[in-house]
């Protein structure tokens, strides 16, 4: 059977954006992001050219509903929002069609069941055209740059650390070993050499390393002291940079990338 | 560390001595004003207010007024690279608009993710009804906009702007010094009142 094609097609931003179904499993899918329910509205009064003041409440609630049951057509999740705007279409519609109560006072004013959404649309229709002026100003002042942020000590806590800086840590964590009570356990040593070669690649397989926490993970003075030799070797003949956020604050030994 | 201490002590006498700060200091003259007032709109990170301007140069606003108008204007005469621009109520050193292909070359950037239409609307409704609660912006949109609040709350062109009083106490959003920055704007009072766009509307 001969599918006849659907085709839709939506002007949207200027840019044009269309959904055109062809026959069989061919699907192919343009659309125009729809800022919200309000929007799909404005534009199809637009496209069938009716007056916003004198909304053919019929016709544009049947072209509405024919948009959204494209959308579940084509899998596109509806959103809750564009649902209510259904709802509040179909009672205006439903309104319409009730003839008056004919109890009521001649004088007194007829209200029309679509003064409250032609009030909506006009107040948004506002703000629509206030959100195109601010895409044109960030559009303009893409064009222009101004100076990137000067480097200072404030800004950059990238701040050097010193060997004192080093030693500093390295005191307070000596501290903390003392504090605590130990109990000694044999245990094999770890050559200075096997020291800055697991150091070397924690480094490689992290990118950095926090002095404080390799100090820490050490058990006793000894591999402590060849845990700062191992450090010290390392900033000699590594690239490597030493930093430290704030005084007396723990210290990172970062790889530099080395120029190619 | 000392040297640290040091410097407090000196900060110390600074404002234990008021004479010092009062010290007379040789008057600049016109010229000599533009030049260290342009210095000083080139290092500062922000747009530079006029206030600060004079504050720090202890020199009477209007003196500084007319410098970064001679400024301006000698840029302009000698066709220069750059433009003082007056931004979020302050001024700003920027390259100039036309010259954009050339800076962008070399930067080598293209222009950024641009806010959706979604969120574009969001921020103008803020921008227009601030202090403005998410029920509020609904009412305007007919659409759920915590997605565009979140995109321009991490974006940082609007802040939360205390408590509306109200059931639920709900937090009403406003506009940031961010947002002039991006926008271009010297303040919110430039932009066209939200009555013009009914006429441009109206007018289609």
């Amino acid at each position: 059977m001969q599918e006849q094609p659907e085709q839709f097609t939506f002007d949207f931003h200027k840019e044009k954006a269309e959904i055109v179904r062809q026959s069989g499993d061919e699907l192919s899918i343009k659309m125009g992001d729809f800022a919200g329910p309000l929007d799909l509205l404005l534009y199809l009064i637009k496209q069938e050219r009716a007056d916003i003041f004198d909304i053919p409440i019929a016709r544009i609630t049947q072209r509405y509903l024919e948009f959204i049951k494209l959308m579940k057509r084509l899998d596109i999740a509806v959103a809750a929002d564009f649902l209510v705007m259904a709802a509040t279409l179909i009672e205006i519609k439903s309104k319409m069609l009730l003839p008056r109560d004919p109890s009521l006072p001649v004088e007194e004013e007829f209200e029309d069941p679509r003064q409250e959404l032609v009030n909506q649309l006009l107040e948004y229709e506002k703000f629509k055209s206030a959100a195109g002026m601010l895409h044109e100003r960030a559009t303009i002042e893409q064009a222009i740059y101004t100076r990137g942020r000067i480097e200072t000590d404030e800004a950059n806590e990238e701040v050097d650390a010193t060997v004192f800086d080093l030693l500093t840590v390295f005191q307070k964590i000596a501290e903390r070993h003392k504090d605590k009570v130990q109990m000694e356990i044999e245990r094999e040593e770890i050559s200075l050499s096997d020291m800055i070669k697991d150091l070397k690649r924690r480094l490689l397989t992290d990118g950095e390393v926090s002095l404080l926490r390799i100090f820490e993970e050490m058990s006793n003075k000894r591999e402590l002291v060849t845990a700062f030799i191992a450090v010290l070797e390392i900033v000699r003949t590594e690239h490597v940079r030493l930093m430290q956020a704030s005084t007396f604050g723990d210290i990172i030994l970062k790889k530099v990338e080395q120029p190619a | 560390m000392s040297e640290e201490s040091e410097a407090l002590e000196e900060v110390a006498q600074e404002e234990a001595d008021p004479a010092e700060v009062v010290e007379p200091r040789p008057a600049r003259s016109p010229g000599e004003l533009v030049s260290i007032v342009e210095a000083l709109i080139f290092v500062a990170d922000e747009p530079i207010s006029t206030k600060m301007l004079a504050d720090v140069l202890v020199e009477p606003r209007d003196a500084i007024t007319a410098a970064v108008e001679q400024l301006q204007a000698d840029y302009l005469e000698r066709g220069a690279g750059l433009q003082v621009r007056e931004v979020a109520g302050g001024w700003q050193l920027a390259t100039r608009t036309e010259l954009h292909e050339d800076v962008r070359a070399f930067l080598k950037t293209r222009p950024s993710a641009k806010l959706s239409i979604a969120s574009l609307e969001t921020l103008a409704v803020i921008a227009y009804k601030q202090p403005v609660t998410v029920p509020e912006i609904l009412e305007i949109r007919g659409v759920q906009s915590a997605t565009s609040i979140k995109t321009l709350l991490d974006k940082r062109l609007i802040v939360a702007k205390g408590r509306k009083e109200a059931v639920g106490r709900p937090i009403q959003y406003g506009t940031s010094k961010e947002f002039l920055i991006q926008f271009g704007l010297k303040d919110l009072t430039e932009l066209p009142s939200i009555e013009d766009f009914e006429d441009l509307t109206q007018g289609l």
